[in-house]
């Protein structure tokens, strides 16, 4: 199709800009320019990321852009390609990163160099862990993002940020090491680790189901699901601003991402049989930190709990295995890559201006700053799943998918969405609603233009795909299809095997 | 032109939401920190600072104990005037247009269908943006585009002091917007979308004066409680599809006889698979129509700016639910176990709110509980079968309410922001054209012959007497009591604000009557309160009703009862008019002939006054049960479940152990820590690639 490499430009652009800085002065000059060649880079990766939309074809499942060399003598093969499950998030990781670096343009003043090689480094490893179509290459990707986020939490972070980096750490780390273990399993099993033969391969019944724990293991984590989801709170009240918005709209995003590409296709039956631990566990998390959502006192624990009941309702529509809850699914995903990057990005607007992202500091903002709190009504209303938003259309998929198949299961998620409307109208009404009348929010200023700039392309795209979703939809539609028809054309052969048994 | 009658207050909104957003953005540029001496905004901001300590301005409004405090001292902002004209013409031109669609649709039969384009489409589920005007449609956008520019008017005079008017017309016009894309909906997910969009409104414009803590808990209530009722909504939606395999309306209900006697497996039980359905939906319906166990939101809403509950409140939104019915009366037809419940809760809902309403003393709060009583009343109509009728309940009520919403509007203006009834009284003489009007639209209310109310009430009532539903009975009786309950707590409203002797001296001095733009909405709507009855009669009852909606709405039981309807004794047929004059007697007793039998009364029935006057303790009991449970839950569930179980047997115990032997190592390094991280991570990614390497070999 290209006569270019274009998926390892999209992975490998980020790199070259971050060698870049890293020649650059150890000074105020240098850090400047480091903020632009950041920022350009991003920016030109997003440019050449949306060429990969352009010529992509919706009709097919078949994995595009495909670029495959033999790697470390042959044991291995460096292989790219997306399909229409992988590419949304691709361009989701690349429209997300400039908006990172801009979040974070004034308000990092200390390593200002290193903080943007760290982000330029994690763009390059989380594309890569979207576009990967090596099992070794993607491990390698996908644990590698971890570092770098392990220190832009560690180094940039607020008071507590050992402790939370280190949880962050110990959690992701004890998942992933099983996953390196399952990796090797199915090398041993199958002979190779390339994903779209894997895609193909049946797997035997018992390696499927402890292989599917692994998996689960890793990717509960990053997801991440109930009662694995504790690190999250801490890690997004002690991370800088742009570090929680990565980490919402991106990293939380792998984990959905594995259970698609990995857990469903490859081990069918086992996903079948462990569909019901999956269900409860998400409902669970739907209402579990839903309520505890009701009760927080900080503005970024509270989105991150909410973060996380979200997150429920992409693993219900996951492993309903019907069209409208794997689409759900993915949509939700995006859509709240969106809606909870934004909603950080709000909170670091006040973090920025009183140095807090306590509620109780604040109250009746509205009345200093009533650009911000239309921008914070957008997303707030796009949170609790307002029809007309992003968010309304994922959680209406995934649940009336989930229906078809379980009504018990749609029914008790259904809940949350009473209780998402509670704590998120109770925060806003906090923060941004009655008189103002703490002296100290008195010369608070309204958004500023970098601000505007940050905030006003995702109010258009939330309110824009929530109004018309088809042609997200329609992008992953031939990749679910054909997933979703693998999955149950495995499921048949083996209960006609059963049968004839 | 369907595109331009729903388009039109959709353009109007984003007009009147852009002038409110550059204005603010005049007043707060947000550019460098404001020097503390030297900014425009200063004088402003120290101003309502000051007025947070009673001020003579303050001290003169303490009599008030429900009186709305004061808004923040800021010019409006530029282009407010022209936000109220430029919203209220647009909605104007809407309303011209929705009544050459009613002649068009309606009477010259033209229906139409127009697909905008796809909304959530995803392998068999399909769902369309469409405008779908059948006559259903077209009496509710007359209903609602009538009653909303009348609203804009109206808002015009009401809120000219607001300096926040040009958000108020935006919200507004939003809401028109909204309500128009729920009744033309053709599919059960746009029509969510209008339904949970009117939601917003309502909870933005009850919210409007944001810096009134009971203002921001009532619009919070409102929209929580919607979401319960939209909980059932959203799962009837999903058992749709689910039996069906569609969202949109033709195919549902051509599937929907095939459906009847077939049962369905919910939540591990076996149901007939219609009544579930129609069971959930209509959850939604009472939410939004705040019947009997969700009504709880609808009083607390009055928090909101009067035109607002007019619009809003009374005639447009609340009525969703009886819509949402009406549009589903080929199912509800087919499920006699729905439509029983249906009559039960619209039958005490009618008495519940009649009976709280008899003792309160706030005038929109009465008012809130007699819309509440006359929703039952529509949904008596539903349950029973005949939804025309209902429909026509609907579309009178429509008139009276927004009349009388924006009569005690004008009182309120009058009274400097006074609500409470007891300081009134005696205001006839200083607001003559408001008690006029405010007179008509009791009588319509109350169901005086002849008036808009007395057609359609008694044509429920009829309706219910001559079913053969074996709930029919319960809404009969019902419906009766109703009549009384209204009658009286609508004349004790008009007695004890336009005769008698001012309670309030000060207020009642002061009171003058309000400007024009105010008083032609009054006239209009009074006009309809007595004229909108009698020709109406002959579309949505009998065979009128045929030939008018075509199919649009299910007559098929209906059609009997209008012929035994007409057939009935005397006796019986004169029975409501009884009951109204019953009430309107035992009123003028209590409060023009014997003022101190009242108060005698509540020290006699202590109990039952108590009961009554804190609404059946319903706020009191669903906090109990509901929120303080929830909230304590959520705390066990963090402190318990994350802080104590999960983080104390996980993470904590491991890192803690780590955390000591690495602590000072972090200490020393801080600041160079990331030269070493790039280290490990380069070292990392070696290592493993050496290590796959050899597993590769081995």
């Amino acid at each position: 199709m290209t006569s270019w490499p274009i998926l390892s430009v999209v992975v490998f652009l980020p790199i070259v800009g971050a060698l870049f800085i890293a020649f650059l002065r150890n000074d105020e000059a240098g850090a400047r320019n480091a903020r632009w060649v950041a920022l350009w880079t991003t920016l030109i990766t997003f440019a050449i990321s949306l060429i990969l939309v352009w010529r992509f074809d919706t009709s097919t499942a078949d994995f595009q852009f495909v670029e495959k060399e033999p790697w470390l003598g042959g044991a291995i093969n460096y292989s790219l390609g997306v399909d229409g499950i992988s590419l949304p998030f691709v361009i989701l990781t690349t429209a997300i990163m400039p908006i990172a670096i801009l979040a974070s343009w004034t308000v990092i003043q200390r390593g200002v160099r290193g903080f943007m090689i760290a982000f330029l480094v994690l763009e390059t490893l989380m594309v890569g862990s979207f576009c990967a179509l090596d099992l070794v290459l993607f491990y390698l990707f996908f644990e590698g993002s971890l570092i770098p986020m392990f220190l832009i939490i560690g180094v940039w972070g607020g008071p507590r940020r050992v402790y939370s980096s280190f949880k962050f750490f110990l959690y992701t780390f004890a998942g992933s090491v099983l996953m390196l273990l399952a990796i090797m399993a199915m090398y041993w099993q199958a002979g190779t680790t390339d994903i779209p033969t894997l895609l193909h391969h049946s797997f035997p019944r018992t390696l499927q189901t402890w292989a599917w724990f692994a998996f689960l293991a890793s990717f509960a984590v990053k997801m991440p699901m109930w009662p694995v989801h504790t690190w999250l709170p801490d890690a997004h009240v002690e991370a800088p601003t742009s570090g929680s918005v990565i980490l919402a709209a991106i990293l939380l995003k792998f984990g959905g991402y594995g259970f698609l590409r990995f857990s469903l296709p490859m081990f069918p039956e086992a996903s079948q049989q462990l569909a019901p631990l999956i269900y409860a566990l998400s409902v669970v998390a739907i209402i579990y930190t839903s309520l505890v959502a009701l009760m927080q006192e900080d503005m970024k624990k509270l989105i991150a709990y909410s973060s996380v009941a979200h997150m429920g309702f992409v693993t219900m529509g996951i492993f309903a295995v019907t069209a409208q809850g794997v689409s759900g699914g993915i949509f939700q995903m995006l859509s709240h890559g969106i809606v909870s990057a934004a909603l950080f990005l709000c909170v670091g607007v006040v973090y920025d201006r009183m140095h807090t992202h306590e509620i109780s500091i604040f109250g009746g903002l509205v009345n200093r700053m009533p650009l911000y709190a239309f921008v914070f009504m957008v997303f707030s209303l796009a949170n609790i799943g307002l029809p007309g938003t992003s968010g309304f259309v994922g959680e209406f998929l995934t649940l009336i998918g989930t229906f078809r198949v379980n009504n018990w299961v749609a029914t008790l998620a259904a809940l949350g969405s009473i209780l998402s409307a509670a704590y998120m109208l109770w925060l806003y009404r906090k923060v941004i609603f009655g008189k103002l009348e703490k002296p100290s929010l008195r010369w608070i200023r309204d958004l500023g233009w970098r601000e505007i700039t940050v905030l006003a392309p995702l109010v258009i795209v939330t309110i824009l795909i929530g109004v018309y979703p088809k042609p997200v939809l329609d992008f992953s539609a031939a990749s679910v299809t054909q997933l979703i028809d693998n999955y149950h054309h495995a499921l048949g052969s083996v209960q006609a095997a059963a049968l004839t048994r | 032109m369907y595109e331009a009658i729903v388009a039109l207050p959709l353009i109007g909104s984003l007009i009147a939401a852009a002038i409110a957003l550059i204005g603010a953005r005049n007043r707060f540029p947000g550019e460098d920190p404001p020097p503390p001496h030297d900014d425009h905004a200063a004088p402003l901001v120290q101003e309502s600072h000051a007025s947070a300590a009673p001020s003579p301005h303050q001290a003169h409004a303490a009599f008030a104990n429900t009186h709305a405090e004061e808004p923040p001292a800021e010019p409006p902002a530029a282009g407010s005037q022209a936000a109220g004209l430029i919203t209220t013409t647009l909605l104007g031109i809407s309303c011209l247009l929705s009544w050459y669609a009613f002649y068009y649709v309606g009477i010259a039969g033209h229906q139409a269908r127009v697909t905008l384009f796809t909304y959530i489409t995803f392998a068999d589920l399909h769902s369309d943006w469409a405008l779908r005007i059948d006559s259903l449609t077209a009496v509710m956008l007359v209903v609602v585009t009538t009653i909303s520019s009348l609203v804009h008017l109206y808002s015009i005079g009401y809120m000219s002091d607001d300096p926040y008017r040009p958000r108020f017309f935006s919200y507004l016009s939003f809401f028109t917007f909204a309500m128009l894309m729920l009744v033309t909906s053709d599919n059960l997910v746009q029509l969510f979308f209008g339904w949970e969009g009117v939601g917003l409104a309502s909870y933005l414009l009850i919210g409007f004066w944001y810096y009134k803590p009971e203002a921001n808990a009532a619009a919070i209530k409102a929209f929580v409680v919607n979401r319960v009722g939209d909980f059932g909504f959203s799962l009837g939606i999903f058992a749709v599809f689910f039996l069906t395999g569609a969202v949109d309306f033709d195919t549902i209900f051509s599937q929907a006889p095939a459906l009847a006697g077939k049962s369905f497996h919910f939540l591990s039980f076996d149901a007939n698979a219609l009544t579930v359905v129609c069971l959930l939906l209509f959850m939604g319906a009472m939410g939004k129509s705040a019947q009997f166990l969700l009504h709880t939101w609808l009083p607390d809403a009055m928090e909101g700016p009067t035109p607002v509950s007019a619009l809003i409140h009374a005639a447009t939104m609340v009525t969703a639910g009886v819509f949402m019915v009406a549009r589903l009366s080929p199912l509800f037809a087919l499920s006699p176990g729905a439509s029983a419940f249906v009559v039960f809760i619209g039958g005490t809902t009618a008495v519940f709110a009649g009976t709280v309403a008899l003792v309160q003393n706030d005038i929109k709060r009465i008012i809130a509980y007699s819309t509440c009583s006359q929703l039952g009343y529509m949904f008596v109509a539903m349950g029973v079968g005949a939804y025309s009728i209902g429909m026509f309940h609907l579309f009178t009520h429509a008139f009276f309410k927004a009349l009388l919403f924006l009569c005690s509007g004008s009182v309120i203006i009058a009274m400097h922001h006074e609500q409470d009834t007891r300081h009134m009284g005696g205001l006839w003489r200083k607001l003559p054209v408001t008690y006029v009007t405010m007179v008509i639209g009791t009588l319509a209310l109350t169901g005086f012959p002849f008036t808009a109310g007395y057609f359609s009430k008694d044509a429920i009532i009829e309706a219910a007497l001559v079913s053969n539903h074996p709930m029919a009975a319960y809404g009969f009786v019902m419906a009766l009591v109703a009549v009384a309950l209204t009658a009286f707590y609508s004349w004790r409203l008009i007695f004890k604000t336009f005769h008698g002797e001012p309670h309030d001296r000060e207020h009642y001095e002061a009171a003058h009557e309000t400007p024009k733009t105010m008083l032609v909405p009054l006239v209009v709507l009074a006009i309809g309160s007595i004229a909108a009855g009698y020709p109406a009669l002959a579309i949505f009852t009998g065979h009128g009703a045929d030939t008018f909606f075509h199919g649009a709405l299910s007559l098929g039981t209906a059609n009997g009862l209008f012929e035994n309807a007409e057939k009935l004794p005397l006796a019986l047929s004169i029975m409501p008019t009884v009951m109204m004059i019953v009430g309107f007697l035992v009123a003028w007793v209590f409060y023009i002939r014997r003022p101190d039998l009242p108060e005698e009364l509540a020290r006699q029935q202590y109990v039952l006054y108590q009961f009554l006057l804190n609404k059946w303790y319903f706020d009191e009991i669903y906090d109990f049960l509901f929120v303080r449970p929830a909230m304590r839950l959520g705390r066990l569930l963090w402190k318990g479940g994350d802080g104590f179980i999960i983080d104390g047997f996980g993470p904590d115990g491991v890192s803690a152990r780590v955390l000591d032997v690495t602590r000072n190592v972090i200490r020393l390094q801080t600041g160079y820590l990331y030269h070493y991280a790039f280290a490990m991570l380069i070292g990392v990614a070696a290592f493993f690639t050496w290590f796959m390497f050899v597993g590769g070999h081995g």
